[in-house]
């Protein structure tokens, strides 16, 4: 007896296609990070363009896939990732070069709420790679800098050398209209800037406490007590969003990995109202 | 509702084979009823039934002909669906570095499945949900899915781990099949009850030699049905979702873990149990590769796998996401429980772990007080 409705779809939410990267950027010393620049090969039909927030599986041949959030979109169909090479896969991708063609499925997941009453304050606060997946979000905020009031990036890296889009961190700095604070755990001897948590730069305020929205992605703890800063400095809850990391494996609800409580982060995150993660953040091993 | 020969089940199985199904069922081996191919009656476990109880399964010669006095052993219908290893897409290199990506060749023979318990006809209700229910859809669950033919059986003697009373979805198969027998079995008579669920499964039952059922029989079906539900060896409180959501912090996932192995049986013979992971399989000169899916479970440390480490490291963590998978967050994502009540993994579990008594034990100390 068959299920009501059952339909065979394309297979192309679980198929890597093949793209190839364009161009890839080396921003810390050890190689560490990097990004691609990377555009569909002739007959490839890209599904919907990304939006920022969401991620893609990048598939390597004969390695394996990882999810990883998109960190800029080019006006001509192309994507940016930003990569860590932290495990199998991503130290696999590590020294591929531009011409070389890797595989993408995707967009998954859900994106940043940019679309916002106007005249809002803007607060981005990231840790570490977390910069990365809020990136796009910077892009579109200063392409579309009318809609939003003041502009706040605070940004936590380990040390000075570990800080990646160090050209874009400057170019936003030179700028009037963007409120740049970056702090690091270990300064150096050349190091003039701030030394200490991220949360000290969101506890200078310098946002409309009634009228913010505030989008945090770094590690679970970072994330956490920024969402307390903010709380304190006066934030409703729901003005403030997060992005969770967990083993997605699929990106379309099946293979289980990925869930915090009742959510699959590949589905219904990885971007998250912060009141539907705060009870997860207070439980163990979720 | 009518009356078939226990001689006609062989017929059944004949003439599915006939049409062109593969048809596969309960058969015995190694000691256990599993399912696998049938060819006719000879292949059932006619005569026999099993004992089961926490960590424990022993089949044992019945003193009658019974076709189904059994219930359900290690194997569900899922490994059909929802194979343990699957290969989902074969992919080629291309001269210029590219690669081309085709489907894997998908076992997809159609299929008739015989004598599926209510538990089990929901427990495909189950994972119809995750791999058709959302927004896509598994393409090899689905082709394997269309085509089946489903003869159910509803359970006249439950077993010792059975609970699928309590769950709500059992003992009397009553949807969801194309026919559905209830086996009559004493001293004086052996017949089948049987009822068409489809168009399909009435034009099989046309062929199957049926009479009307008299008054006689249709009460001996009513009384099987309505004295199933009592031998029931395991209850489930009604309120098990509402207790594991308040129970993250409990103390008797600490004890509970002292016993579990996390050897993942549990979710293993669980019919509705889903994760995998896909692996890659590359051939030696790097040209042509495989990602393959597996079984996976939510018992090994690698599930929860992430940069610093496991998430869920602790045996105590695992048991509770999936307890509380199981039978609160699943109704959240997929509106309905992920227990059926089949009892597979309290009769499976090497040390006896039985998920009735977990969720009673804090259901009785809900602040862990001991």
């Amino acid at each position: 007896m068959a299920p009501d409705a059952v339909a065979t779809l394309p297979d192309q939410a679980m198929a890597p296609e093949p793209w190839r990267i364009h161009s890839v950027r080396r921003d810390v010393a050890s190689n560490e990070v990097f990004s691609w620049t990377l555009y569909p090969e002739p007959g490839v039909e890209p599904g919907a363009a990304p939006a920022p927030g969401q991620f893609n599986m990048l598939y390597l041949f004969g390695v394996g896939e990882v999810p990883i959030s998109v960190s800029a979109i080019t006006d001509d169909g192309g994507i940016v990732h930003t990569i860590r090479a932290v495990g199998s896969v991503t130290r696999a991708m590590q020294d591929l070069e531009a011409g070389t063609v890797v595989g993408l499925r995707g967009p998954f997941g859900t994106a940043w709420p940019l679309e916002q009453p106007r005249g809002r304050d803007l607060v981005l606060v990231a840790g570490g790679i977390g910069l990365a997946p809020l990136r796009p979000v910077i892009h579109a905020a200063l392409q579309r800098r009318s809609e939003f009031g003041r502009v706040v990036v605070c940004y936590g890296a380990r040390s000075p050398g570990d800080m990646i889009f160090r050209d874009e961190l400057d170019a936003w700095a030179e700028r009037d209209d963007v409120d740049l604070r970056i702090t690091v755990d270990r300064g150096t001897a050349a190091w003039r800037g701030d030394v200490g948590v991220v949360t000290q730069l969101v506890d200078r305020g310098g946002f409309d406490r009634r009228n913010t929205l505030a989008l945090t992605c770094g590690p679970e703890v970072m994330m956490r007590f920024t969402a307390s800063a903010l709380e304190r400095r006066g934030l409703k809850p729901e003005d403030i969003y997060v992005s969770m990391e967990r083993n997605m494996r699929c990106a379309v609800g099946f293979c289980g990995h990925c869930q915090i409580g009742a959510h699959f982060v590949c589905r219904d995150g990885p971007v998250f109202p912060y009141p539907v993660m705060e009870p997860a953040f207070r439980v163990r091993e979720l | 509702m009518h009356v078939i020969a226990p001689q006609a089940v062989d017929t059944l199985i004949r003439l599915l084979s006939g049409d062109g199904y593969e048809v596969v069922g309960p058969t015995r081996r190694d000691g256990a009823i599993v399912y696998d191919r049938v060819g006719g009656l000879e292949d059932l476990p006619v005569g026999w039934t099993d004992e089961q109880a926490p960590g424990h399964y022993r089949l044992r010669e019945r003193d009658d002909d019974a076709l189904f006095g059994y219930v359900v052993g290690p194997h569900s219908w899922k490994k059909y669906l929802f194979p343990p290893e699957e290969t989902l897409f074969r992919l080629t290199r291309q001269p210029d570095g590219s690669f081309v990506t085709e489907p894997g060749t998908s076992d997809a023979p159609r299929r008739a499945f015989i004598g599926m318990r209510a538990c089990e006809l929901a427990a495909i209700d189950v994972q119809d949900r995750v791999f058709l229910g959302q927004a896509v859809q598994d393409r090899g669950y689905a082709a394997r899915r269309r085509d089946l033919f489903m003869v159910a059986v509803s359970c006249a003697e439950p077993g010792g781990t059975c609970f699928c009373a309590s769950m709500d979805t059992g003992p009397r198969a009553r949807e969801g099949f194309d026919l559905a027998l209830t086996e009559v079995i004493d001293a004086t008579q052996h017949f089948l009850v049987a009822e068409a669920g489809s168009e399909a499964g009435r034009a099989m039952l046309d062929r199957l030699d049926p009479r009307p059922a008299s008054d006689a029989e249709q009460a001996a079906a009513e009384r099987v049905w309505a004295e199933a539900p009592g031998k029931m060896g395991r209850q489930m409180p009604a309120d098990a979702r509402e207790v594991l959501n308040r129970a993250f912090e409990h103390p008797r996932w600490e004890e509970t873990a002292e016993r579990c192995l996390s050897c993942s049986n549990c979710t293993l013979v669980c019919p509705t149990c889903f994760c995998s992971q896909v692996e890659e399989v590359p051939d030696l000169e790097g040209q042509r590769t495989e990602r393959v899916r597996r079984w996976d479970s939510c018992f090994n440390q690698e599930h929860s796998h992430l940069v610093g480490g496991p998430h869920r490291e602790s045996v105590a963590a695992r048991y509770r996401q999936w307890i509380t998978h199981k039978l609160a967050t699943w109704h959240d994502q997929f509106g309905t429980s992920g227990c059926v009540g089949c009892g597979r993994c309290i009769t499976w579990c090497p040390v006896g772990i039985d998920i009735t008594e977990e969720v009673t034990a804090v259901r009785r100390d809900p602040e862990g007080r001991g």
